[in-house]
């Protein structure tokens, strides 16, 4: 029978408050969050997947209303949009860089700024609902359209209303999650040996970047030549 | 953990060429190139930003194989899922039936 003090000097999980009983060490830990978020991504892409296939189907049965009513969109908006995801995917990947090699002030300021960018995002967005709303843009009995095909114009904002909706609440839970970490992580929490909270989260949050970095061009830009 | 860091400049470079393809994207959707090229130069400036943002932020170039399967994977069936969609809907109507 093994001495029971070489054991626990060899024993990774008596060094570490952060490693679970069933894993072997913190590397495979690691490996395993990191895989079981990419799974979680790629189910994400599959579900976003059906909305952008549905577009794709409408956009090739309908292109002179789509393109039409597509320039009804804001694209000063779009892109003003575009660019604060951008953003706020810099300072999240800068969040999880400080997170590695806790320096909390950095962590917590990073995840702040990702944070704002993520609200005014959802700022700008929140005003262009409320222009579509008066301009009678809002499918349903108070859509107005004086242009030609307007059933497909119709058709082409419910795909708009339903694809950014969907990634607007990503986002909202999004800083839901960063709110919780920016917590943690001015508690210290995180550090060299245990930043994968935050990695995860930025994962997800640049999950949702990629999302709108597809939506900007098919709805936005797509029909303005 | 056996993590590369990525330097602060790198990701700065990164963030600079996102912001650039953005605004390239942008430019080109008021030139006509003709519907399909319009549509296939903004769709290849969305996927070359996808590949930037997973390669560098999300440390793609960094994770083991099997990640790359799990991505892989998720491509290939969504690649499933819009071809054979859209191939019937083009198709439609070739045979008169």
């Amino acid at each position: 029978m093994p001495d029971s003090t070489s054991v626990a000097a060899v024993d990774p999980h008596a060094a570490s408050a952060h490693l679970a009983h069933q894993f072997e060490d913190a590397e495979q830990q690691y490996e395993t969050a990191s895989l079981g978020m990419w799974l979680f991504i790629v189910q994400e892409i599959m579900f976003f997947g059906g909305l952008f296939t549905a577009y794709a189907v409408y956009r090739s049965m309908y292109p002179n209303a789509f393109a039409q009513v597509s320039r009804n969109l804001d694209v000063v908006f779009g892109t003003t949009n575009t660019l604060v995801l951008i953003g706020s995917s810099l300072t999240m990947a800068l969040a999880v860089r400080a997170a590695r090699f806790g320096t909390r002030r950095q962590l917590v300021t990073y995840l702040l700024w990702t944070m704002l960018f993520g609200t005014v995002f959802l700022g700008i967005k929140g005003m262009e609902y409320h222009h579509k709303w008066v301009e009678g843009f809002v499918p349903g009995p108070g859509f107005h359209y004086t242009g030609a095909g307007a059933e497909h114009a119709q058709l082409f904002f419910s795909l708009y209303f339903a694809m950014t909706g969907l990634h607007a609440l990503h986002m909202v839970v999004g800083i839901v999650l960063l709110a919780i970490l920016a917590v943690m992580g001015a508690r210290g929490r995180f550090g060299p040996a245990y930043s994968t909270p935050v990695e995860m989260a930025g994962l997800y949050w640049h999950f949702v970047d990629v999302i709108w970095i597809f939506l900007f061009p098919m709805l936005y830009l797509l029909g303005r030549h | 953990m056996t993590h590369r860091e990525t330097s602060t400049r790198t990701y700065l470079s990164v963030f600079v060429a996102l912001a650039s393809l953005t605004t390239l994207t942008v430019a080109v959707a008021y030139v006509n190139l003709g519907e399909h090229w319009n549509n296939i130069v903004a769709l290849s400036i969305s996927i070359t930003k996808t590949a930037l943002v997973a390669l560098f932020f999300m440390h793609l170039r960094d994770s083991k194989r099997l990640t790359w399967l799990i991505v892989g994977g998720g491509v290939f069936w969504l690649v499933v899922l819009l071809g054979f969609t859209l191939s019937d809907v083009a198709t439609r109507g070739w045979l008169a039936l």
